[in-house]
């Protein structure tokens, strides 16, 4: 097994000749986040021990309430040579901010 | 020193020593994940540790902290079992090693959630929930092992059998003064065997394992009695605080 499919998330897979086991991805949800954030990766075995090993490296300082492992290979990762097709395009669409609307008087939160 | 004091040290020292052995894995792993992992478990046990080396202290009233007692105290005066002394041979050694005891730990600090010495039952608060990651940790791998590949069988079945005849003497009750046992203050280990073979053996089982039939080995720890390893472990550990006394960084 060997890394997200392309792109830089989290490195690569194997290098060298032994079987090493494979990389997970994983996420945190803090005490107060509201959605699991990437934080790493690591080397398991197995779901379960990724599971153990995401406790043991990315949540000694009590930084969170949930985790989530994820096999790197199950990631499809967009690719650095297309960066300029994918992103650039959303340059000069002002028109996609939600800035043309006069706010209502009295509307604390929109 | 009274029997309270020594009972605190011989709960004290059984997780100090189990510590330092520990950390003898740290950059040895088979992986740098399980580098993290049993030195996070070491460090949780090195906590214990202080915590019960302070109250043995203030308990003994001789002006004696934890680092007076971890360092300043020579072979003889440390009442831990030979379970936890010994070189922690193989990654399947360690882990049938940390299964024994951490399940054990966890059994005996259950028990003293409700000991009348109540830094005893403070410490066992915190303590409980860190043996049972423990103990999962280590069943995790006993798992994995004994029902892996044929090398790993073997390999996780000798080292249960390395272990196995050690286990006998965390059971042995007979270092517990009654007095302690009638005040609430202590738990007979003996009491706790039951529910630890019972665990022990279903995770054994699960893994495909053998339960060792072997007799228990000779031991003296509770009374200072301790293998050739025990001298070499110490000065490993006390060097540095002997050889600077004070020091600090």
């Amino acid at each position: 097994m060997s890394g997200v499919s392309t792109g830089s998330t989290g490195g690569g897979g194997s290098t060298g000749g032994r079987r090493d086991w494979p990389l997970w991805e994983v996420f945190v949800r803090s005490r107060r986040g509201l959605s699991h954030v990437h934080v790493g990766s690591l080397h398991a075995p197995d779901a379960e021990m990724a599971l153990r090993n995401g406790r043991d490296l990315y949540t000694r300082r009590q930084e969170g309430v949930s985790l989530w492992v994820v096999p790197a290979s199950a990631i499809t990762a967009s690719s650095p040579d297309e960066k300029d097709s994918f992103f650039d395009p959303a340059a000069d669409k002002i028109y996609r901010h939600p800035t043309f609307y006069e706010v209502p008087e009295g509307v604390e939160h929109l | 020193m009274t029997e309270h004091v020594r009972y605190v040290l011989a709960l004290a020292d059984d997780v100090l020593v189990a510590s330092q052995r520990l950390g003898g894995w740290i950059a040895r792993a088979p992986e740098l994940e399980e580098d993290v992992a049993l030195a996070n478990i070491g460090l949780d046990l090195l906590g214990q540790a202080r915590s019960l080396l302070t109250h043995a202290g203030a308990l003994e009233g001789e002006g004696r902290d934890e680092d007076a007692l971890a360092y300043f105290r020579d072979e003889r005066d440390f009442l831990n079992v030979h379970l936890v002394e010994r070189s922690h041979g193989d990654f399947a050694a360690t882990m049938a090693r940390l299964l024994l005891l951490s399940t054990y730990l966890h059994e005996l600090w259950t028990a003293l959630l409700t000991s009348t010495d109540d830094t005893l039952a403070a410490v066992a608060a915190k303590a409980v929930k860190e043996v049972d990651y423990h103990a999962d940790h280590a069943r995790m791998w006993v798992l994995r092992l004994g029902d892996g590949t044929e090398e790993s069988h073997r390999r996780m079945q000798a080292g249960l059998e390395a272990e196995w005849p050690y286990a006998e003497e965390l059971f042995d009750g007979s270092y517990v003064d009654a007095a302690l046992l009638e005040t609430g203050v202590a738990v007979d280990p003996s009491t706790l065997r039951e529910r630890w073979a019972g665990r022990v053996v279903a995770v054994v089982e699960e893994a495909t394992l053998t339960v060792p039939t072997s007799r228990p080995a000779v031991t003296g720890g509770r009374r200072g009695i301790h293998t050739e390893e025990m001298g070499y472990l110490l000065a490993e550990m006390q060097h540095l605080a002997r050889s600077h006394p004070g020091a600090s960084w």
